[in-house]
């Protein structure tokens, strides 16, 4: 009977370790990387707002791989090997698409690649400084898009926040200026004083947002950690 | 042999036991038959009963978590802290697609066209017919706020297992033909609805004009105010409606107003001296009541599925509390300040005098004096009464030099400075901060809570109604339809036969009527009845009350677009400095409760919720909400 028992339990160990071959799935293992980007300049946008859809052709029933894009405008989706389409879905993000909605994405290994899109506005010379615990920024909103799409500013913001999370949700202070007060879009200046952070630190991040009307994603420039 | 004699009798025995075609053929006992069903009037109505109890709601007295999703109320419960520490709402929040719900009643209604009902009397055919299609009409209505314009399905659809199933597939209707779906199909059954005050669960006319009222009204502001977020729409006008209807859904939802209130079937509750008793006792009065025109109605029972009413017991303040629960709808103070002083002016509340010393009171009821009878009978407030007890909410003792000694247990002793035995240094009701069940805000909800005795026991629970059609709203929207069609005057005289009632003297004049100003009755007035969400969609005011931002609590509670994304509370607290003539005087502090920590964003695509990818793999002709 003992010998028995024994054997019923070897059978079953070896049946576990031997098994677990068998139901495993093959894991994604390629890595598709890059940044959203304007003649090669990464769009920073803020956090889990702007995605696009990664779709791949050929099952019976289709669900899209949501990729959501990084504050600095990167993206990176493990992924298996295999051809998909890449489509943003519409009205996402500060910007408009090239040509086509679609783009084709073969993958065999690792890739990355940048993606070109015509944002509204680019913000350009961002210069952000601190004097005390007052933040200034000058920057400069160059205007891409002319054409028919062509849209206006709705509001500038700059916003200082304790940690590198910098946008409208997540700020300490804020100091925001409508499309219509702004004088000269090649010079904008906004000023905001910092204010008490418990635990302190001696420095804030900070970076300028810009909101074009009728959209809903900002675009910011980089995130820049500023010494007090 | 004797074996084989055996087998014989039996397979004889067998063969001439079936032969009888009748012994087989036998009624079942377990479930009614179409013919069965169908000539009873009785057993219709139980069909019926069923899909009226199958209303779909988002919040409801047995839904009080819902009323924590936005800044109307704090969820003093652990497993839903989460809802004031989340930003965004996901895209398929709210989401709706209960064609199974629809089927059935699409086969109700065949049904009880059909010949199986011919046995009836034609106006008691005609009257279920005319439910039926009401049902249908309300399901449509749930749906289209949801998800916007859907497959319009009229009939019971059958699949013919040909392998094909394409002609089961339906395009989306546009936004405006459900809408005017909906309200052809309330015109076509008024007729054969009856007009009775006192029916309250079944559709009477009342109820179909005063939905016709509201339904007509979500078209109009969506086809108004939808055209300040042009991005909300689909080029198929699956979503969104074209501006230039605005007028006339505006119209249609006066006319049916008025034809309400002009038929003076109900009217007003007002059967108490106190104003905001009386208000309190509106909805939970059964018996008589003139103002309540459709509800879901409910009884005493044991058990938890729905057919008795939790919100007393979830809600019950825990001082007095007759089980191990309760306190869980906290209203913000957000909501709280939005109740107008009794001069028709607003007020913050103030706990600091200028010069940055605190307002001292008597008693801690004395902060709220001189506002809206409402507030009071949607709220309980710190130093007022709940079935007859005295709430125990305060938070603490605040001593001269500014520091606070409380506890973290309700009603928790101890010992202050300079005496030596323990007193009780924190209120029953808490607030304590972290503390479920506690108010939290600094105040429970009021409004649908029974007064009964026994109905906040788990085993007993409330047999009072939910409200989903009152005359009050049906004022209100009459004033709104007015106003936008730019009768100011009219307006003012509906709001003010609403404010009357709420204890305002002076009326308002059609100079004081604004869009400011109606978003603002409806939020007093109709506050904890389910409308919020709703309202705010249809104005397209969420994505800029919501947006996101964590931004103090507003000082400007007349202002139908001001930043309101976290929920605050007011917690009073008693001064301790012995020989002082403010010593046992009640401060008030403004607090942002320690669990609100997220700020409500609504992103542009939650105007319409997410149809799920399945939906759309099974149907490619669905097309998708925009900005998702």
């Amino acid at each position: 009977m003992k010998k028995f028992k024994t054997i019923l339990v070897l059978i079953v160990v070896t049946t576990v370790f031997t098994s677990c071959e068998w139901d495993n799935y093959e894991k994604p293992e390629s890595f598709l990387k890059g940044n959203i980007v304007y003649n090669g300049e990464p769009i920073n946008v803020s956090y889990n707002d702007v995605k696009f859809e990664l779709w791949e052709p050929g099952w019976q029933l289709s669900y899209p791989i949501d990729v959501v894009i990084d504050q600095d405008g990167s993206y990176s989706a493990l992924l298996f090997n295999g051809s998909y389409k890449l489509v943003f879905p519409e009205a996402q993000g500060p910007f408009r698409t090239l040509g086509s909605d679609t783009l084709d994405v073969t993958l065999n290994g690792n890739k990355s690649m940048d993606i070109e899109v015509e944002p509204y506005y680019m913000i350009r010379n961002a210069q952000i400084s601190a004097n005390g615990n007052n933040i200034t920024a000058n920057f400069k909103a160059d205007k891409i898009i002319t054409d028919a799409d062509a849209r206006d500013i709705e509001r500038i913001n700059l916003y200082v926040n304790k940690s590198q999370f910098v946008d409208f949700r997540t700020n300490i202070a804020n100091a925001e200026m409508g499309g219509g007060d702004i004088a000269d879009i090649n010079s904008i200046n906004l000023s905001v004083s910092v204010p008490d952070m418990s635990p302190g630190q001696n420095y804030v991040y900070a970076r300028i947002g810009l909101k074009v009307v009728g959209r809903e994603d900002m675009i910011f420039s980089a995130v820049q950690r500023i010494d007090l | 042999m004797k074996k084989i004699l055996y087998i014989l009798i039996v397979i004889v025995a067998f063969n001439w036991g079936c032969n009888d075609d009748d012994f087989l053929d036998r009624e079942p006992t377990n479930i009614l038959l179409d013919e069965q069903v169908w000539n009873d009037e009785a057993l219709i109505l139980s069909v019926v009963s069923d899909l009226y109890f199958r209303i779909p709601e988002y919040q409801s007295v047995n839904g009080w978590w819902n009323y924590a999703d936005f800044d109307e109320a704090f969820g003093s419960n652990f497993g839903d802290y989460w809802r004031h520490k989340n930003n965004d709402w996901a895209y398929g929040k709210w989401s709706l697609w209960n064609y199974d719900y629809i089927r059935e009643i699409n086969l109700f209604i065949q049904k009880a066209q059909s010949d199986l009902t011919k046995d009836l009397a034609p106006e008691v055919k005609a009257r279920f017919i005319a439910e039926g299609r009401f049902l249908r009409a309300n399901a449509y209505f749930e749906l289209v706020k949801r998800m916007g314009g859907v497959p319009l399905v009229l009939e019971p659809l059958e699949y013919d297992f040909s392998g094909d199933a394409t002609f089961l597939q339906y395009p989306r209707a546009k936004e405006s033909e459900v809408y005017d779906f909906i309200l052809s199909e309330l015109d076509a059954v008024i007729g054969d609805l009856p007009n009775d005050v006192n029916i309250k669960s079944r559709a009477t006319k009342g109820l179909i004009l005063a939905m016709k009222a509201r339904v007509a009204i979500y078209a109009a502001s969506i086809a108004k105010y939808g055209a300040n977020t042009p991005e909300v729409s689909l080029s198929g006008g699956e979503v969104g409606i074209s501006a230039s209807l605005a007028e006339s859904y505006y119209s249609k939802a006066l006319t049916a107003t008025e034809e309400l209130i002009s038929s003076e079937t109900y009217s007003l509750y007002n059967k108490k001296e106190d104003l905001s008793e009386n208000f309190a006792s509106l909805f939970i009065d059964k018996g008589n009541n003139p103002e309540v025109i459709f509800v879901r109605d409910y009884v005493q029972s044991e058990r938890f599925d729905g057919r008795s009413n939790t919100w007393t017991l979830v809600n019950q303040p825990w001082s007095g509390a007759e089980d191990l629960e309760g306190g869980r709808t906290n209203p913000s103070l957000n909501l709280v300040q939005s109740f107008e002083m009794l001069d028709n002016s607003f007020a913050t509340f103030e706990t600091n005098t200028t010069e940055g010393d605190y307002i001292y009171f008597d008693n801690p009821i004395d902060m709220f004096a001189g506002r809206d009878a409402r507030l009071a009978g949607t709220v309980i407030l710190p130093g007022s009464k709940f079935k007859g007890k005295d709430l125990d909410i305060w938070a603490g003792y605040l001593l001269a030099d500014g520091s606070i000694i409380t506890g973290d247990e309700f009603g928790q002793r101890k010992v202050l400075p300079g005496t030596e035995t323990a007193v009780q240094v924190v209120g029953f009701d808490g607030p304590i901060d972290g503390r479920e069940y506690s108010a939290q805000t600094g105040f429970y909800v009021r409004k649908f809570m029974d007064t009964a005795t026994g109905s906040g026991q788990r085993g007993l629970k409330s047999d009072r109604w939910w409200v989903r059609y009152r005359l009050s709203e049906v004022y209100l929207v009459a004033a709104e339809a007015a106003f936008e069609l730019g009768n100011a005057d009219k307006a003012a005289g509906y709001m003010n036969m609403v404010r009357r009632r709420a204890g305002f003297t002076t009326d308002l004049t059609a100079t004081d009527v604004t869009f400011d100003r109606i978003v603002h009755e409806r939020k007093v007035e109709l506050a904890f009845e389910g409308h919020q969400l709703w309202d705010l969609k249809r104005w397209r005011l969420a994505h800029i009350v919501w947006n996101g931002e964590k931004v103090d609590l507003t000082d400007k509670p007349w202002k139908a677009d001001e930043v309101s994304t976290r929920v605050f509370g007011l917690w009073p607290y008693k001064y301790y400095e012995p020989g002082s003539p403010n010593d046992g005087k009640w401060i008030f502090r403004q607090v942002l409760p320690a669990q609100v920590t997220g700020a409500d964003r609504f992103r542009l695509g939650n105007y319409y919720s997410f149809i799920n990818d399945e939906i759309r793999n099974n149907n490619p002709q669905i097309v998708k909400n925009p900005n998702q």
